[in-house]
């Protein structure tokens, strides 16, 4: 076998979860750039990783496939692919992207610091997913729209007044997509046991979205499995109430968004 | 054997979906239990690292604060 000295390798850690039952989701599965995934166990917790080539990620690579999109992405669809697999039989507690160790033991050490925290964490999501929501305002959508402006060739009033309606349609849209979210918020207050409000998305990346609409809000909550289709069912409800505002519902994900504590 | 929690129903609990790369970095570059990494010394740099790559991903990480990181 061409195993790497414990020295030259290193770990890259997808996640920490409860020991067991999770080996076997992980069999046959390969996480990033292709390699298998296995737990490192301690009495109470478990941690998925796979054995990567150190250098790949030493500050100076790691630096630079940061900056490689493809890479990202690979890396981030591989850690996901990882995330799902053991979230489909259990709690999971998904790490960032490309947290990285240098042995079995010093994973060890980590899962023993953490114990408490970690196995309270896991308590604490257990029976539950993460569900994103991502408000849209759409500036575009039937504007009330003014007669004759088809045709053209109204009046410098006209212009005018049609200008103003267009500014104050598109202001509209955006403080109807802010009273989705509020109502969103408060409405499934009782359904919702975490929220996480993230930026919205902008720039190439979301705009590979062929849909219509400026992002607004982009939030994430967390929803015990038994609500979901309660939770989804109403916010398309009120999602449905304004043409003006486009509702995306993204998930069911591992709970990433409610991995790091607090609360 | 460490009994299988049931909270996820095994199968598709997760559909079947090739999700969108933007609301998964959301999730990979500002969501997940962040350790100090050894090598990641490398990782105490990802906070500059993101910045440039936020360039192309500006929905990345939220400059506002974290509420769930600016706990206890």
């Amino acid at each position: 076998m061409d195993r790497r000295e414990p020295e030259c390798g290193a770990r890259y850690v997808y996640a920490v979860v409860r020991p067991g039952a999770a080996a076997e989701r992980l069999a046959g599965l390969t996480g990033v750039a292709g390699l298998p995934v296995r737990l490192v166990e301690t009495d109470r917790l478990a941690a998925a990783v796979s054995d990567v080539p150190a250098e790949e990620y030493s500050e100076e690579s790691l630096k630079l496939r940061l900056e490689d999109l493809d890479w990202v992405e690979a890396t981030a669809r591989a850690h996901h692919a990882v995330i799902e697999a053991l979230g489909s039989g259990g709690a999971v507690l998904p790490l960032r992207l490309a947290t990285v160790y240098h042995s079995d033991d010093r994973v060890r050490d980590l899962l023993r610091e953490r114990e408490e925290e970690f196995g309270a964490l896991l308590t604490r999501l257990a029976g539950h997913l993460e569900w994103g929501v991502k408000i849209y305002a759409l500036p575009e959508a039937p504007a009330p729209a003014p007669v004759g402006a088809t045709t053209g060739a109204a009046s410098g009033r006209d212009y005018l007044r049609q200008r103003r309606a267009a500014r104050e349609h598109r202001e509209d849209a955006w403080l109807a997509a802010a009273r989705v979210g509020e109502r969103i918020d408060r409405e499934l207050a009782g359904l919702v046991a975490d929220t996480r409000r993230y930026r919205p998305q902008e720039g190439r990346l979301a705009e590979l979205s062929a849909l219509p609409g400026v992002n607004v809000a982009n939030v994430a909550y967390l929803v015990a499995v038994d609500d979901a289709d309660r939770f989804r069912a109403l916010v398309q409800e009120i999602a449905a109430e304004d043409p003006r505002v486009r509702v995306d519902v993204t998930g069911p994900w591992a709970p990433y968004s409610f991995a790091s504590g607090a609360s | 054997m460490t009994d299988l929690l049931p909270e996820l129903r095994p199968g598709p609990a997760y559909a079947e979906r090739r999700v969108a790369l933007v609301d998964l970095l959301d999730r990979l570059l500002a969501g997940g239990v962040v350790l100090d990494g050894e090598l990641s010394l490398c990782i105490a740099d990802v906070e500059l690292v993101r910045v440039s790559l936020r360039a192309l991903i500006t929905a990345v990480e939220a400059r506002l604060p974290d509420p769930a990181a600016g706990g206890e």
